[in-house]
């Protein structure tokens, strides 16, 4: 078959499943429709943030949930000049390691800033929600901190 | 433990995209060319093993189809890993290692043009808190990139020069789909693709396949003047969580390397399956590499990089330096998960 005349058919991707996100994530999501942010306290004290069932290095069980942010730190970021049509906003972003105030490991995020100029690693941003929160991650973003950009 | 060794390796070129073939029928050739080469036909088998990814097909069992490259007939004893085929030879080693086979063959093969390769990778991540946010593989490599940078643990100029390196290497790598006589100060004076990073500090997106023959004892002898025996493989994975790791060590490679025992001679030839310039320092560092080791002579992930192939050909081209005579002592790596999550490493010597 010559390549003028090859065959192509779009195919859909898509996760079909629905499931149950557990005692940790339902917690987590719940809080999200509440515009809050909650983190994991693990048995050493420091706090996990987006928080997982269990401690990544113990493997225990995580009981304890407590609320950071809603501003923080970002640690590092890489500018997206050219969005792809399934990211979470059409102009340019950074996806940012965002650090909340009470918590001790970051957390990838996005960081509406305007332009790769205002972005800096050490800059402080806060979260903004969408207009309405459904308890998704995608509720959640953030932007600079006025004054601190 | 059963001496076991790379007896045979074939690889398809590295292309952005092929057009006319599936995955079959990339793969079909290259596994006709490695049991023709070893005289052998299916019935010799004893194992067979292969790495792919449905993700990349976007469709449940699409691995299954790569068996018709193996073929029907005889019925076979066979198994999957959904990750690259360096982790199908590891599950071909330990089924030899327990006496269930002598002879196996593995393969991996991976067909991104399909899709938007960057973007199915997000799916790697934690599928409520980080992937519907749609974080491109490219954007979480340049997170960890501005870390080891702005950590004072590496430079954009140590990025470039490994870049260059292993796309002038790969000039005598006919497979090769990114090779050419580049220069740091050349790499160091284009635009960011999402910065820190620009295009050469990326491995390209390849359509590929590899394959590799594993034996045992006296049949791996039989079938090769110089095998390329396995004298160390480990793999080990860190949490999934980006934010928990120190990204700018690869920490599971240190322990891998220390378990294969990487350390107890000297390395002549390091074949690296680091996807991102920045990647593969942390790798050669964590290996614990010096000046005398020749790293990446095919030109490595960087030069062509088949998805779920990319790993299992490092293995194959260090043992193929082994096989032909210009290595004794050699150490391939292959990686999966983002940021480097999961390594492992194999010590080949002759």
């Amino acid at each position: 078959m010559s390549q003028e005349s090859s065959l192509t058919a779009p195919h859909k991707m898509a996760y079909t499943y629905k499931r149950s996100l557990g005692p940790v994530l339902s917690r987590f999501a719940t809080a999200l429709r509440d515009r809050k942010i909650l983190g994991a306290r693990r048995a050493d004290g420091t706090v996990m943030v987006p928080p997982k069932e269990y401690d990544p290095d113990t493997a225990a069980a995580i009981e304890e949930l407590v609320e950071v942010g809603p501003a923080g730190v970002v640690k590092s970021w890489a500018w997206v000049g050219e969005p792809r049509a399934a990211q979470p906003l059409a102009r340019p972003f950074a996806y940012a390691l965002v650090q909340l105030d009470g918590a001790d490991t970051p957390m990838v995020q996005v960081v509406d800033a305007g332009s790769e100029e205002a972005m800096k690693t050490g800059m402080r941003v806060t979260a903004r929600w969408s207009d309405e929160a459904t308890g998704m991650i995608t509720d959640l973003s953030f932007v600079p901190v006025d004054g601190e950009a | 433990m059963r001496d076991v060794a790379v007896v045979g390796f074939t690889q398809s070129e590295s292309v952005r995209r092929e057009r006319d073939r599936n995955e079959v029928e990339i793969l079909i050739p290259v596994i006709h060319e490695l049991k023709t080469r070893a005289g052998i036909t299916s019935e010799d088998l004893d194992f067979v093993c292969s790495g792919s990814s449905d993700y990349l097909a976007g469709a449940a069992f699409a691995f299954v189809s790569g068996l018709d490259a193996v073929g029907a007939w005889p019925p076979l004893c066979e198994s999957h890993v959904e990750m690259d085929g360096a982790w199908a030879l590891y599950e071909a080693w330990v089924k030899i290692q327990m006496g269930y086979a002598d002879l196996a063959l593995v393969y991996g093969f991976g067909k991104p043009s399909m899709g938007d390769l960057p973007l199915t990778m997000a799916l790697q991540l934690d599928p409520y808190t980080t992937m519907p946010l749609w974080p491109d593989a490219v954007s979480i490599a340049a997170l960890q990139a501005r870390l080891c940078l702005e950590g004072g643990v590496l430079s954009e100029r140590d990025m470039a020069e490994a870049a260059a390196r292993d796309r002038r290497n790969a000039l005598d790598n006919p497979n090769a789909q990114v090779a050419g006589d580049f220069r740091a100060e050349q790499i160091l004076s284009e635009p960011y693709l999402v910065s820190p990073l620009r295009k050469h500090d990326c491995a390209p997106i390849s359509d590929g396949a590899s394959a590799v023959l594993l034996a045992a004892g006296d049949r791996a002898k039989e079938m090769c003047e110089r095998p390329a025996w396995i004298r160390g493989i480990e793999h080990i994975c860190e949490p999934q969580e980006l934010g928990v790791r120190d990204l700018t060590r690869s920490r599971s490679t240190e322990i891998a390397a220390e378990k294969a025992g990487v350390g107890a001679g000297k390395v002549d030839v390091a074949e690296l399956s680091a996807p991102f310039s920045h990647q593969e320092i942390l790798v050669e560092r964590a290996l614990g590499l010096g000046s005398d080791t020749e790293v990446n002579p095919s030109g490595g992930a960087l030069a062509g990089n088949p998805i779920m192939a990319v790993g299992l050909s490092r293995i194959g081209e260090a043992a193929d330096r082994i096989t032909k005579g210009s290595a004794n002592r050699a150490v391939a790596h292959a990686t999966s998960g983002p940021c480097l999550q999961q390594n492992l490493v194999c010590v080949l010597e002759g």
